[in-house]
C-alpha cells in the first residue's frame, strides 16, 4: 500500500513540477494522472524493473479505496462556505439559481452531444 | 472541573487531531445515512457533512482557518486521488478509446454551456462583476478553478465555495435528470457528471456505476484543461 501511495504522490509531484516549469494551463494532478496512465500502459513491458505492487493488484486496491471515498476529500473545502455567508446572504438566491440552471444545462448539453456523436459515428 | 475542561479544549483546539477527527466522523455519519437511504441523491454525503461541521464550528466559535489546519490532511489527498483516476481509466482503456469522438464533441459543447450559462444568468440577476469572474470556472475542479479565478481578477475563496456548490447541485440532480431524459448510456451520463460537476459529480458517478465513474473522471480531467483556456476568450464576450 505504501509503495502504491508513494507512486501516486510521485506522479503528482512530477505533474506539478512539469505544470509549473512549462506554465501549462493544465493542473499538476491531471498531468500526474496522464503519467500514471502511461506507467500502467508501459508496465507489462517493464515487468522486471517495476515494483511488484504494480503487478499484483496492490495499486488497484489502493486507488480504488481512495476513489471509493472521493466525496470525503471535498468536505474541508466545502466547509469553506462558512467564510462567505455574507455574500450568500446578499446574492445567495441569484447565485443558486445561476448555478442550478447552468449545471442542468451543462449536464443536458454534454450528455446529448455525447449521444448524438456516438450514434452518428456508429457506436450504439 | 471547569478549568480542566478548558485546558482540554485549549489543547484540542491547537492540534490538527480534533478537526481531522470531526471531519472524518461527520463524513462517516453522512455516508452511512446515504448508504441506508440507497444512495438517494439528496442524501449527498458532502452536503450533509459540510453543514454538520459548519454547525460545530459555529457552536464552538472556531474560525475556518483553524478548522482547515486539521482538515487539510484530508484536503491534501485530492491530488493523489486525481492521479488515482488513471487506474479505472486504464482498466476501461478500450471502451474509452472507442468513445474519443463523442468525448471530444461533448467536452467542447459542455464546457462552453457550463461557463456561458452560469455567467449570463447571474449577470441578468444583478450579480456584481467581480463575483461573475469568480463564477466563470465553477464547473472545474477546485484547485484549477481557484487559479483561473485569481488570474482574471476573481476571488479564489469565493470560487471555491461556488465550485463546491456546483458539485453538490450536480451530484444531486444528475441521476433524476438522466432518468428523465431516458439516456441509459453510462459512459455519457458519467462523462456529463464529471464535466459539469467535477470531483463531486465524479464521486456521485462512482456511487452509481464503475464505468460512469471512469468516464466522469475523464470528463473532469479534460474540462480542467479546457476551461482555463475558455475563460479569457468567452468572459469578455459575455460581460457587459
Amino acid at each position: 500500500m505504501i509503495v502504491s501511495l508513494g507512486l501516486l504522490l510521485l506522479c503528482q509531484l512530477v505533474g506539478e513540477a512539469v505544470a509549473r516549469a512549462t506554465d501549462l494551463p493544465v493542473p499538476g494532478p491531471v498531468l500526474g494522472m496522464a503519467l500514471m496512465l502511461s506507467l500502467l500502459l508501459a508496465r507489462d513491458r517493464l515487468e522486471r524493473v517495476t515494483p511488484v505492487e504494480l503487478h499484483d493488484g496492490t495499486l488497484e486496491r489502493t486507488s480504488n479505496a481512495l476513489l471509493a471515498n472521493l466525496s470525503l476529500l471535498f468536505v474541508p473545502a466545502g466547509v469553506g462556505v462558512v467564510q462567505r455567508l455574507d455574500l450568500m446572504a446578499t446574492h445567495g438566491v441569484a447565485l443558486l439559481v445561476a448555478l442550478g440552471v447552468s449545471t442542468v444545462l451543462a449536464l443536458l448539453a454534454t450528455v446529448a452531444t455525447f449521444r448524438l456523436i456516438a450514434r452518428w459515428s456508429g457506436d450504439a | 472541573m471547569m478549568t480542566e475542561n478548558f485546558a482540554l479544549w485549549v489543547y484540542l483546539s491547537r492540534t490538527p487531531l480534533l478537526w481531522l477527527t470531526v471531519t472524518i466522523c461527520a463524513y462517516v455519519l453522512a455516508d452511512r445515512v446515504s448508504i441506508r437511504l440507497g444512495r438517494h441523491p439528496f442524501a449527498n454525503p458532502v452536503l450533509h457533512a459540510v453543514w454538520m461541521i459548519g454547525l460545530v464550528l459555529a457552536a464552538t466559535g472556531t474560525p475556518y482557518r483553524v478548522y482547515f489546519e486539521g482538515a487539510q490532511f484530508v484536503h491534501f489527498m485530492l491530488g493523489p486521488a486525481t492521479v488515482a483516476l488513471a487506474i479505472p481509466l486504464y482498466a476501461h482503456r478500450k471502451t474509452v478509446a472507442r468513445a474519443i469522438l463523442p468525448m471530444a464533441g461533448a467536452l467542447l459543447v459542455g464546457a462552453v454551456v457550463a461557463l456561458v450559462s452560469a455567467v449570463a444568468i447571474a449577470q441578468a440577476l444583478g450579480v456584481p462583476h467581480d463575483v461573475l469572474v469568480s463564477l466563470a470556472p465553477k464547473s472545474v475542479t477546485a484547485g484549477v478553478a481557484m487559479g483561473v479565478s485569481e488570474r482574471f481578477g476573481g476571488d479564489p475563496t469565493l470560487t471555491a465555495v461556488l465550485v463546491m456548490t456546483t458539485g453538490v447541485i450536480g451530484a444531486i440532480v444528475v441521476t433524476p435528470l438522466m432518468r428523465l431524459t431516458g439516456i441509459t448510456d453510462m459512459r455519457a451520463r458519467g462523462y456529463a457528471a464529471g464535466l459539469s460537476a467535477h470531483g463531486i459529480g465524479t464521486a456521485r458517478a462512482f456511487q452509481v456505476d464503475l464505468l460512469a465513474g471512469t468516464f466522469a473522471g475523464i470528463g473532469m480531467g479534460l474540462n480542467a484543461m479546457l476551461t482555463p483556456i475558455l475563460v479569457p476568450v468567452l468572459l469578455p464576450m459575455i460581460l457587459r
